[in-house]
């Protein structure tokens, strides 16, 4: 029982450490909030569904969704981070991500209805028993996608030119442009890589769930920023930890305690922490967002 | 006289300019708190049980402003040892925990809300706390308090060395945050007669830091002119029907583009204040 649901647990932190990944790595680059990403990660899961509605193999699904939810980010951050980003105070993205943020829901909302809708499931789930846990091959490809993910944006962040650049630039902007890296360009690639990652969550969340909603992203978004807090704010590895540790931590919560409160146990894990350890798990830096 | 939906819109539109101050005064200290829903629920909830079981609206009221501001303390303590965005997501957190709260506590009606409160909140409550708050505001701003409210917000360190006690006024700030968006909840119950947890979540606080940040957080009147405008905006925007969130998206977003630091910045009030005052020396 324990295992099985610690399994259950590592699949939804697995997809939730997507989103927080999404939103640590634009914090760290910009220092700032975005309140959207819940909203592009609501929008990738509707790309997706449109494409698996469309009879699409779950794979183009997943791609589609990926790419749809990278160009949104990447428009994101041309009208509501650019243009204020020299200007206002770190306050105003607050503002212009909620005001996106609500446009988003509300032209879903115009599209496919303010109702839940059903998410077709990628393929006839086969169980498979490994002693006492019980596997679907559903979960398999969940958690297995959230992981490889992980993995491969671990590897881009330390092993590739774009991803020394992107780290450079988080760590400090004017002298990354002192040595040459095209800041601006970095901004854009951190935002559409964020993005197509919440594109993936959405619809892996989407499968776990067997549906989803306009106002999907709220709560997602939400979690994902607890994840994101816990983790260390800009720390990477943090978020797939804090992810993992909150998707755990919510399923436990579930089986064991009262399932109303499932939504609360994420706050409470990161407020706790906070208080013993402002700077989250794996954060090291000064908390002067 | 005024016809009933007037009424109806400008007794919400003050109370979103209520919660709008209560953002504004923590935020003067360089407090940014994105959980004042959380303390609107706390007063709304608190007055409802109250006038239900029989006390008298004023008692109610003063209980629900009073059950803000303590909670507003007990809030300030870990907002000593966050800053800056890390504080507006821990805040964001203590709204999303009370709404849970209230969802699991029958004796309040959980998921099914409050109902059967008694009509008590008139346009006049509302106006009449609301000169009660202008009055407090342009009292508070020139006095040592509000001084040591924008020298905090400015420079923390800075404000420190010049003998401001950080704790004392950071907690001072929160709690009277609390007290303004208790009693905004108190009035909103005893107007809406039913409250539910959902109309005090994200969103709600989320809606409450738009306001004020709209109208400008260089003086108190910017959180006034936008919780007034955004929230008198959505019946203005009513001839686009259900286009209506989504050009009200873009309306805020444009408006915030042309003029990040809000309407009422700090050049604009200087030329405001004809009489030559010393103008507002923050931007």
């Amino acid at each position: 029982m324990f295992a099985q649901q610690l399994v259950n647990g590592l699949m939804l932190g697995g997809a939730y450490a997507l989103v927080a990944i999404g939103y640590t790595l634009i914090f760290g680059v910009l220092n700032l909030l975005h309140l959207a990403h819940g909203e592009v990660f609501m929008v990738g899961a509707y790309v997706g569904l449109v494409l698996a509605l469309a009879g699409f193999p779950p794979w183009v699904t997943l791609a589609g969704a990926m790419l749809a939810a990278a160009a949104l980010g990447v428009l994101v951050e041309r009208v509501a981070f650019r243009p204020v980003r020299n200007r206002g105070s770190h306050v105003t993205p607050l503002i212009t991500t909620i005001a996106v943020g609500l446009v988003l829901q509300h032209v879903v909302v115009k599209i496919f209805g303010a109702e839940p809708v059903a998410f077709p499931a990628p393929f006839a789930s086969a169980s498979l028993a490994l002693g006492p846990l019980t596997l679907s091959s559903l979960q398999l490809l969940i958690l297995g996608t959230s992981l490889a993910l992980m993995a491969a944006l671990e590897v881009f962040l330390r092993s590739t030119p774009t991803g020394m650049a992107i780290r450079a630039t988080a760590e400090n902007q004017t002298v990354a442009g002192l040595m040459g890296i095209n800041v601006s360009l970095a901004i854009v690639i951190t935002f559409a890589i964020a993005s197509a990652l919440a594109g993936a969550a959405g619809v892996l969340l989407a499968w776990n769930f067997t549906g989803l909603s306009p106002f999907f992203g709220v709560k997602v978004g939400l979690k994902g920023l607890a994840i994101m807090l816990l983790g260390g704010l800009g720390n990477v590895t943090g978020a797939m930890v804090g992810g993992l540790i909150i998707g755990v931590v919510e399923v436990m919560s579930v089986a064991y305690l009262a399932s109303s409160y499932r939504d609360a146990f994420a706050f409470a894990v990161m407020i706790l922490i906070l208080l013993v350890r402002p700077t989250g798990l794996f954060g090291a830096r000064l908390q002067t967002g | 006289m005024l016809s009933d939906h007037t009424v109806s819109i400008l007794i919400f539109a003050g109370i979103d300019v209520i919660m709008a101050l209560s953002f504004y005064l923590p935020a003067s200290a360089g407090q940014l708190s994105a959980g004042q829903g959380g303390f609107m629920a706390l007063g709304a909830y608190t007055a409802a049980y109250l006038t239900v079981h029989g006390t008298p609206f004023p008692l109610a009221l003063a209980a629900g402003g009073l059950v803000g501001g303590l909670v507003g303390l007990a809030v300030g303590f870990p907002a000593l040892r966050l800053r800056g965005l890390y504080l507006v997501l821990v805040t964001f957190g203590f709204g999303e925990m009370v709404r849970v709260l209230f969802l699991n506590a029958p004796a309040f009606g959980g998921p099914a809300g409050f109902a059967g409160i008694p009509p008590a909140t008139t346009i006049w409550h509302v106006l009449g706390l609301l000169i009660v708050l202008v009055y407090f505001f342009t009292r508070v701003s020139g006095s040592r308090m509000g001084r040591a409210f924008a020298a905090l917000r400015d420079d923390e360190a800075a404000a420190e060395a010049m003998g401001v006690n950080s704790t004392y006024v950071k907690l001072a700030a929160f709690a009277a945050g609390g007290v303004i968006a208790g009693l905004g909840g108190a009035l909103y119950a005893h107007y809406t007669l039913f409250i539910d947890p959902e109309a005090f979540g994200v969103g709600r606080s989320l809606f409450v830091m738009l306001y004020a940040v709209f109208g400008g957080l260089a003086s108190f009147w910017g959180a006034v002119v936008g919780a007034a405008i955004l929230s008198v905006l959505p019946e203005l925007l009513r001839w686009v029907k259900d286009w209506r969130e989504i050009f009200y998206g873009l309306l805020v977003l444009t408006l915030m583009l042309v003029r990040p630091q809000g309407l009422l910045d700090a050049t604009l009030l200087a030329r405001l204040s004809l009489r030559g005052e010393r103008a507002p020396a923050r931007g």
